[in-house]
């Protein structure tokens, strides 16, 4: 029982050092983003909130922002349609190939983004002469996506009782009537989280964005040229420190709603 | 599963595999759509970089030359560069990956054993840090690192030191600990998911057959929490072999790889052709690299780790 205790606190010890590793340095750019100090440097200067003050009158920044939002919310409508048609196709159906297809449609997870950018980029521009765009963001983007909404629906869908579909079809409920009133409503949470994970995804992609997005710059394009100019870092530090905040209150929201919505149920997030 | 009730509905129930109108075609019409973006999007521009690799730029235009001269050249003394980079890719991101597998694993068994109520809180804990954005946490690490870093003008402020170290950013290193950290809870996730199904039984049962707790992890945990580990790994190596953001933010000279050189093809030095084949090597590098990991876990515990 002794040595049990003495595992159990070296481990413990070892998870909170492990998270100061992972905060410490996501914790400093808010702190450097109310600094008084065109330089990211220590000693802190001063309290400022003038950094945030510029954001707002940075139009580069609000346009490059507002497509990021309009790209991500777009791939993560999309990507989570498409794949929940996907993951219902694979858990309730026997589908032919059902290995093939299901390895063909997480494939782009495995291959380095870098890879399917300057593909797309040589076919797109060479191939098909289509002009970049967010649009052509969107695509890749949905392609990147689609695989992560499939898995997480997948999970969804094979963590609840089958019976209660047939229950209710053979209480007389069409196919698509015991979908909408029993399996949407179980799969909900899962919805969420896809939603949730493809915009992130999205609105965090820089690679693929940075080789089709043509003339129109995504907020991690912006961010990226931003960094090469020291006068401009304070206000990306206050931008990031931003979408931090936001992020962190979105998704204790979501996992507020999932909470609601499923009482007592399983622990993944994902 | 027999169907019983179902015959009665005239459109083929899902649950229904024995209904006249073969079941299995609407299951094909739902992920069609899917498979249609994965084709168009993925499988198409993969052949057409692999058919513009054979290819030849000629000033601003690119011939369909059929020719092995992209490959060629990696062999050649002015190919050196190339031969070096991706090594140093794959040796970078194996360090990396090493770092951050054995870093999140005793986090993930912490979360799957020690910890009893608070799970969620846990994972949301954990993944918090990764709502920022890459670029930022990559940034992040140059703000520590950087000449006139956090280290460097603590280190001065409190006067241990007098110039600011310089060996500390744009380095391999600097790329290794940036992605150890940036790739964290990719490895942690899926080893905590395999660490958590284990049956605790059988470790009881472990218990009272006299295996000492070593033991124990060894003969049980560890093999079956395999599964998990072995896609951290992939997870994590496979994407930062082509890591662009990172050297190019905290590399400098010294730290860049084969993704810096591809995307220069691409652009400052207009060969895509070249850039091409570079990216088809590293594709076919990062494949034997991931083969050769799969072949040393050995065929037996492959299939049961069922990827």
């Amino acid at each position: 029982m002794e040595s049990l205790r003495k595992h159990f606190n070296l481990l413990s010890l070892f998870a909170v050092l492990y998270l100061a590793f992972l905060y410490v340095p996501v914790l400093l750019l808010p702190l450097f983003s109310f600094n008084d100090n065109i330089y990211v440097t220590l000693p802190f200067k001063g309290f400022t909130l003038k950094w945030y003050e510029n954001l707002m009158a940075n139009s580069a920044l609000q346009a490059a922002l507002w497509a990021s939002v309009k790209v991500g919310v777009g791939v993560s409508i999309g990507s989570t349609f498409f794949g929940l048609l996907a993951a219902r196709a694979m858990t309730r159906y026997r589908i032919p190939f059902r290995r093939g297809i299901y390895a063909l449609i997480m494939l782009p997870l495995v291959i380095p983004y870098m890879v399917i950018g300057v593909s797309t980029l040589v076919i797109l521009r060479r191939g098909l002469d289509v002009d970049l765009s967010l649009w052509t963001v969107g695509a890749s983007h949905v392609l990147i996506t689609v695989p992560l909404s499939m898995l997480v629906l997948i999970a969804r869908m094979e963590g609840f009782d089958r019976s209660l579909e047939e229950a209710s079809r053979d209480l007389g409920d069409s196919a698509w009537q015991s979908f909408r009133r029993v399996t949407l409503p179980l799969v909900m949470p899962g919805i969420v989280s896809s939603l949730l994970l493809c915009f992130i995804t999205s609105f965090d992609e820089y690679l693929l964005a940075f080789f089709l997005a043509g003339s129109e710059a995504t907020l991690p394009i912006f961010i990226f040229s931003s960094l090469r100019f020291p006068s401009k870092i304070p206000d990306v530090l206050a931008l990031g420190s931003l979408i931090l905040m936001v992020s962190i209150v979105l998704v204790v929201f979501a996992e507020w709603l999932r909470r609601r919505g499923v009482s007592g149920s399983d622990s993944s997030v994902l | 599963m027999t169907a019983q009730a179902h015959s009665s509905t005239p459109s083929s129930a899902p649950a229904d595999f024995t209904a006249a109108r073969p079941e299995w075609l609407d299951g094909l019409w739902l992920i069609l759509p899917t498979l249609l973006i994965v084709l168009g999007m993925m499988v198409v521009p993969l052949i057409g970089i692999v058919v513009v690799s054979f290819w030849t730029q000629t000033g601003f235009d690119i011939l369909p030359a059929w020719n092995l001269d992209n490959y060629r050249v990696l062999f050649t003394e002015e190919g050196a560069l190339y031969r070096i980079l991706i090594m140093k890719s794959l040796w970078m991101s194996l360090t990396a990956t090493i770092a951050v597998v054995v870093l999140a694993y005793p986090m993930a068994y912490f979360m799957a054993f020690r910890i009893e109520k608070s799970k969620l809180i846990w994972i949301i804990l954990l993944t918090v840090p990764f709502w920022t954005s890459y670029l930022l946490r990559i940034f992040a690490w140059k703000v520590i690192l950087g000449f006139n870093g956090v280290i460097n003008s603590g280190l001065k402020f409190v006067g241990f030191i007098d110039k600011p170290l310089e060996f500390l950013l744009y380095n391999p290193t600097a790329v290794t600990i940036t992605l150890a950290h940036a790739w964290a809870a990719y490895a942690v996730l899926p080893i905590y998911v395999s660490l958590e199904k284990i049956d605790r039984s059988y470790l009881e049962a472990a218990q009272d057959l006299g295996d000492s707790k070593w033991k124990r992890f060894w003969r049980i945990t560890f093999p079956l929490s395999l599964p998990g580990t072995i896609s951290a790994t992939l997870l994590v190596f496979i994407p930062t072999v082509g890591d662009y953001i990172t050297p190019t933010l905290v590399g400098g000279t010294s730290g860049i790889m084969i993704g810096n050189s591809i995307v220069t093809q691409f652009g400052k030095a207009n060969n895509a052709p070249l850039g091409a084949a570079l990216s088809c090597i590293m594709m076919l590098a990062i494949t034997l690299a991931v083969c050769a990991f799969l072949a040393a876990i050995g065929r037996k515990r492959l299939k049961a780790a069922d990827i």
